[in-house]
């Protein structure tokens, strides 16, 4: 696949990286070793947005390109060890056995195919410190409430389509709920705000409350 | 737009987009700049935004401000003027007149820091009638005026300018004729709790402190270490502009051919639903080559995202820092802050501007 890096504005440059690892893997180069003037750098599931306002963008283009060869090039190495973090979780939510029901389990063998992978923040969205958690198992695939809740508690442990998440702060919400996490996932007083960062791998022990 | 809506704002959190953090921060943040440096702040500082102008500020220690954007009038009342026919300016200690316009710190004001008191946010106008005593130190009595002496005075005063507010001084800003966002600064700066390196309110994700309220008291920052106030005047804002020039892409692509003229034709219109994430228009639908959903991607502020309707929306500070909606074009740099002081029902139109591939 060609690999394209698109203009966003004056000040920012949209990398097409083609996937998730080759996204994690260009953040963090760049994370590393920052290039001069770079102020914004925002991996999504197939692309990473750098931002330089008054910066030479075509200085940063072939920057930018060399690196993204380096990313993809998976097998030289740049596999990165993100961090691992356990997330301990009570799972008594109010979705848990509509999400038995459609995915044709019981509620233990829910909890037990959300435990036993281990996760990757892929990216972060929709409210600060909200991750995205990709890998989780297909079978817990369950489309998004039809009507989403006004209000969510901070901490709830969700799934939605392919994803699982840990909401970060009280917010509307219409993931399906399996659950509470014991550790607080964003604290903006803590440096940085959010314990799961793009390439965290993540996994969730089951708790009792 | 739901009223006059007030805001502290800085120049917002920039560096945590990858942890769902927008921006936030002055929408139009060179008005802000500008404040900030006609009071010898630096020129991040944290002031008060307006929409819609509609303030009452009630000061309850001395200080310089000043006032930016869109144009609002202006008005100082004080306590009332001395027996001896000069201005009730409340210059502590200086024994000096106001001449309106001064240069140079203003020694003597004794104090590590003030505050400053919103009072009414009234949709329209000035508050004209005498605000409730607040039980708070300062006013007339700090100034050594003689009791039952002669009552309030108000007088206009210019945005765009240094004014120095004595305690129990009422700043007053009235509703803006053009523009949407009118900025004051106050020397010191505002000193509200800083939430991840900002003070900013975040509209969107609720970082921040809550908007104004009539009687949030607002700390201001000490004075002591800042440089001499240099500027006595600043050339008024332009008026939000009719044309704003864009850069095609990232997800131009993503349109049939004749989208980006289309949205060159214009013009669209401002939708009421505008607010400090977007302002939100009407006008010409722009059509999609792809149906499918965009792999949520990193956005920048200028961008002009399309959703499923066909219409654009602009985004502005408080804009969400991923969305899987194409964005057809990105505004130059230059004119954000311009598209931040476009008001509902205002008409804008759109032209290609400089860049690679840009027809002029």
């Amino acid at each position: 696949m060609t690999s394209r890096i698109r203009r966003a504005g004056e000040d920012s440059l949209l990398v097409e990286t083609g996937s998730l690892e080759a996204s994690h893997r260009l953040d963090a180069l760049l994370r590393a070793d920052r290039p001069a003037g770079v102020v914004e750098i925002v991996p999504g599931p197939e692309t990473v947005l750098v931002t330089a306002p008054g910066a030479d963008l075509s200085g940063l283009r072939s920057l930018l390109s060399h690196l993204l060869d380096t990313a993809r090039d998976a097998g030289a190495g740049a596999s990165m060890a993100g961090r691992s973090v356990t997330v301990p979780v009570v799972y008594d939510g109010a979705d848990l056995a509509d999400v038995a029901a459609l995915s044709g389990l019981s509620a233990e063998e829910v909890v037990e195919r959300h435990t036993r992978r281990e996760l990757v923040v892929g990216w972060l969205g929709f409210a600060p410190g909200f991750a995205y958690l990709t890998g989780l198992d297909p079978a817990l695939h369950v489309p998004r409430l039809p009507t989403p809740r006004t209000a969510v508690p901070a901490g709830a442990v969700a799934v939605a389509g392919p994803y699982s998440a840990v909401y970060p702060s009280a917010s509307p919400g219409g993931w399906r709920l399996l659950g509470r996490s014991l550790m607080a996932v964003w604290d903006v007083t803590a440096d940085p705000p959010a314990v799961l960062t793009p390439g965290t791998r993540v996994r969730f022990r089951a708790v009792a409350g | 737009m739901p009223g006059p809506y007030a805001t502290v704002q800085d120049l917002g959190r920039p560096g945590y987009g990858h942890l769902g953090v927008p921006r936030s921060g002055a929408a139009d943040a060179p008005s802000l700049r500008l404040a900030n440096r006609l009071v010898g702040n630096p020129e991040g500082a944290a002031g008060i935004e307006l929409t819609f102008g509609g303030a009452c500020l009630r000061f309850t220690s001395g200080a310089w401000a000043a006032v930016t954007g869109a144009p609002c009038p202006v008005e100082l009342r004080t306590a009332g003027p001395p027996a001896t026919g000069l201005p009730a300016t409340g210059l502590p200690d200086t024994g000096l007149p106001d001449t309106g316009l001064r240069t140079g710190e203003l020694p003597g004001t004794g104090l590590p820091s003030t505050e400053l008191r919103t009072g009414e946010l009234p949709s329209t106008g000035f508050r004209t009638g005498e605000l409730p005593s607040t039980g708070l130190p300062g006013g007339a009595g700090r100034e050594g005026l003689p009791p039952g002496g002669p009552g309030p005075r108000t007088r206009a005063v210019g945005p765009y300018a240094p004014v120095w507010v004595p305690a129990g001084g009422e700043l007053r800003v009235g509703t803006p004729p053009v523009g949407l966002r009118t900025y004051v600064a106050v020397r010191g700066g505002l000193d509200t709790p800083l939430v991840m390196g900002s003070r900013s309110t975040d509209s969107l994700s609720g970082l921040g402190p809550p908007p104004l309220r009539p009687g949030t008291v607002l700390p201001v920052g000490p004075t002591g270490a800042l440089s001499a106030i240099n500027v006595d005047a600043a050339p008024p804002t332009a008026a939000p502009p009719e044309v704003l020039r864009i850069l095609p892409g990232p997800r131009d692509d993503w349109f049939v051919p004749g989208a980006l003229a289309a949205l060159c034709a214009g013009p669209y219109r401002v939708s009421q639903d505008s607010n400090r994430v977007g302002v939100r228009l009407e006008g010409a639908r722009l059509e999609r080559v792809h149906d499918g959903e965009l792999p949520s991607e990193g956005m920048v502020a200028g961008a002009l995202q399309v959703p499923p309707d066909g219409l654009p929306i602009v985004f502005l500070a408080d804009h969400p820092p991923t969305g899987g909606y194409p964005v057809i074009a990105v505004l130059v740099s230059a004119d954000l802050a311009g598209a931040a002081q476009l008001r509902p029902g205002d008409r804008v139109r759109f032209r290609l501007g400089r860049g690679p591939g840009a027809s002029l």
